[in-house]
């Protein structure tokens, strides 16, 4: 019991979360392993943002618990949250890069909130390899309205990856690029687990993403955790719900 | 078509469902009341506790200034031109043309040049504000702020209220100037006045009173705004329609309130 608790980054028990009269999250319970990509599956609305959001504290969540190591997210202190906030980096659905600056720019931004002091040539190096990385070296000096929407979300990718977190939620990392760069980010998010053994949860509808990513999965359906297993699990399932997302 | 007769039922319907919803707004306004004062606390707390992002301060006064300074010189000019020209005719009644610098100072110094710096600071200043804050809020980069360990209220809010607050005195000091400019030019279509001694007409029997209850007034003019226009940009909704709309209420109300904090300043400074 102790073991397999050290192995656990994050634990989420009886997550409900409403706005208003509309009950989003209705009692999620799942946990994230060490070195684990987890798949997160579900239909749109179905609040698999509004899940990731709760875990990192921008939204608060009713009632339940979630834990991100030894931190309790619940009623958490400001300094708690925030040593919280510095082991996980977040992939926002809608990239959430800064309009008023330029690339460059949104990844020094991250890097140095959210890491110790760097030299101006470290963060360089560091930018020139995160964005590398992602396929778009050149694009360092553009304004984000300078790119296409899976430009964007690939520069948001980027700024998440130069922190090099411990945790990484990716809020659809891949929707929107075409399959060969989809197929490029998948890799991407499975190079980075190996190379930096970061634990990962990953929104995605793309099946060939899972394919690619998944240790296991969870798939939430009417706010609660509706089937969790591994891809073969899920691929030999014969519920049709669950098969229509595997078409 | 017979008439209709008016159904005793949804008459009565109808009346609950008024007194319902004048319920609903009254408690709507007291929900925003407290929204207002936790968030004027919030400011407060942080512009007191943390630490100032003088680099993103700097940013926003230069945009302040950058923004409005073209539109506040024309406005100025013209201004003190009008005013001159239309106090004209009732002075030369009087046989008091001589005064007309002085008066004209005056009010630029005293009302026009605060007022008018002010209200064209909140459409200019309040509105971008507003939709800056607001996209950022709808395209989520409020959140990725936070996530990234950045306090927005002082990332954000703190730099632009300061700067406004800062700035819009500032610039009302340069519309009085540009004003008792134009003022010079109105009295040059009628008479032939020099500028150095239209000014030293002007300064005559300007004192300190006159002067530094504006600059304070315009202190609070410039912190309606810069506060206004965050308010609204900051608790913005989560739709695109929310942009519009916050850079517009935040127009509405910093101009109206604009009007509210003149009024108190000036019995304030009838008690001087
Ligand atoms: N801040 C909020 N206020 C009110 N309702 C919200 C808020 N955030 C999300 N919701 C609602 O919660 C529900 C779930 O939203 P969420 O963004 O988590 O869906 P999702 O599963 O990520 O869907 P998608 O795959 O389309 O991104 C939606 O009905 C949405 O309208
Ligand atoms: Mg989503």
């Amino acid at each position: 019991m102790e073991e397999s608790n050290n192995k656990i980054v994050i634990s989420i028990e009886g997550l409900t979360k409403s706005f208003g009269d509309n009950t989003i999250l209705d009692g999620i319970t799942l946990h994230l392993n060490k070195e684990e990509n987890l798949v997160v599956l579900g239909k749109s609305g179905s609040g698999k943002s509004v899940l990731i959001k709760c875990i990192v504290g921008l939204l608060q969540h009713d009632t339940g618990s979630i834990k991100v190591g030894s931190h309790e997210i619940t009623d958490i202190s400001e300094e708690e949250l925030i040593k919280v906030r510095k082991k996980i980096g977040f992939l926002f659905q809608g990239a959430a890069l800064y309009d008023s600056m330029t690339v460059r720019e949104n990844l020094t931004f991250a890097l140095l909130r959210l890491k110790e002091k760097f030299t101006t040539d470290q963060v360089n190096e560091m930018i020139e390899e995160a964005l590398e990385n992602v396929g778009l070296p050149d694009s360092i000096d553009k304004m984000p309205s300078e790119l296409s929407g899976g430009m964007k979300k690939r520069i948001g990718l980027a700024r998440t990856l130069v922190v090099k977190p411990d945790i990484i939620l990716y809020d659809e990392p891949t929707t929107g690029l075409d399959p060969i760069t989809s197929d490029e980010i998948s890799h991407l998010i499975n190079d980075t687990r190996d190379k930096f053994k970061n634990a990962s949860i990953i929104i995605t509808h793309d099946i060939n993403c899972v394919k690619t990513v998944a240790d296991r999965i969870v798939m939430i359906k009417d706010g609660k955790v509706y089937k969790e297993g591994s891809l073969e699990e899920f691929t030999s399932e014969q519920d049709p719900y669950i098969k229509s997302f595997f078409k | 078509m017979p008439k209709q007769i008016p159904n005793p039922e949804v008459a009565v319907k109808e009346e609950a469902s008024l007194t319902s919803l004048v319920k609903e707004k009254m408690k709507m306004f007291f929900i925003k009341i407290a929204n207002v004062i936790e968030y004027l606390s919030i400011v407060f707390r942080n512009l007191f506790t943390n630490k100032f992002e003088f680099q993103e301060f700097l940013k926003q006064c230069y945009q302040i200034g950058n923004n409005s300074v073209g539109l506040i010189s024309i406005t100025g000019i013209i201004v003190g031109l009008v005013l001159t020209i239309q106090s004209r005719p009732s002075l030369v009644n009087f046989g008091a043309v001589s005064i007309l610098p002085g008066m004209v100072a005056i009010s630029i110094i005293r009302e026009m040049g605060p007022v008018i710096t002010a209200l064209i600071c909140a459409g200019k200043i309040g509105s971008s504000m507003g939709a800056e804050l607001s996209s950022m809020r709808v395209t989520e980069q409020i959140d990725a702020m936070e996530v990234s360990n950045t306090n927005p209220i002082n990332f954000l809010i703190i730099p632009r209220f300061v700067a406004a607050a800062v700035m819009i005195p500032l610039l009302t000091l340069y519309a009085d100037a540009i004003g008792i400019f134009g003022s010079w030019l109105g009295v040059n279509i009628k008479d032939t006045l020099s500028l150095k001694l239209f000014i030293a007409e002007a300064f005559k029997n300007l004192e300190f009173i006159d002067i530094f209850p504006a600059v304070i007034k315009s202190f609070f003019f410039g912190a309606v705004i810069g506060l206004v226009g965050c308010y609204k940009g900051y608790n913005a909704g989560r739709g695109t329609e929310s942009v519009g709309i916050a850079a517009n209420s935040a127009v509405v109300t910093s101009s109206l309130l604009l009007i509210i904090v003149d009024l108190i300043a000036v019995q304030i400074t009838d008690l001087l």
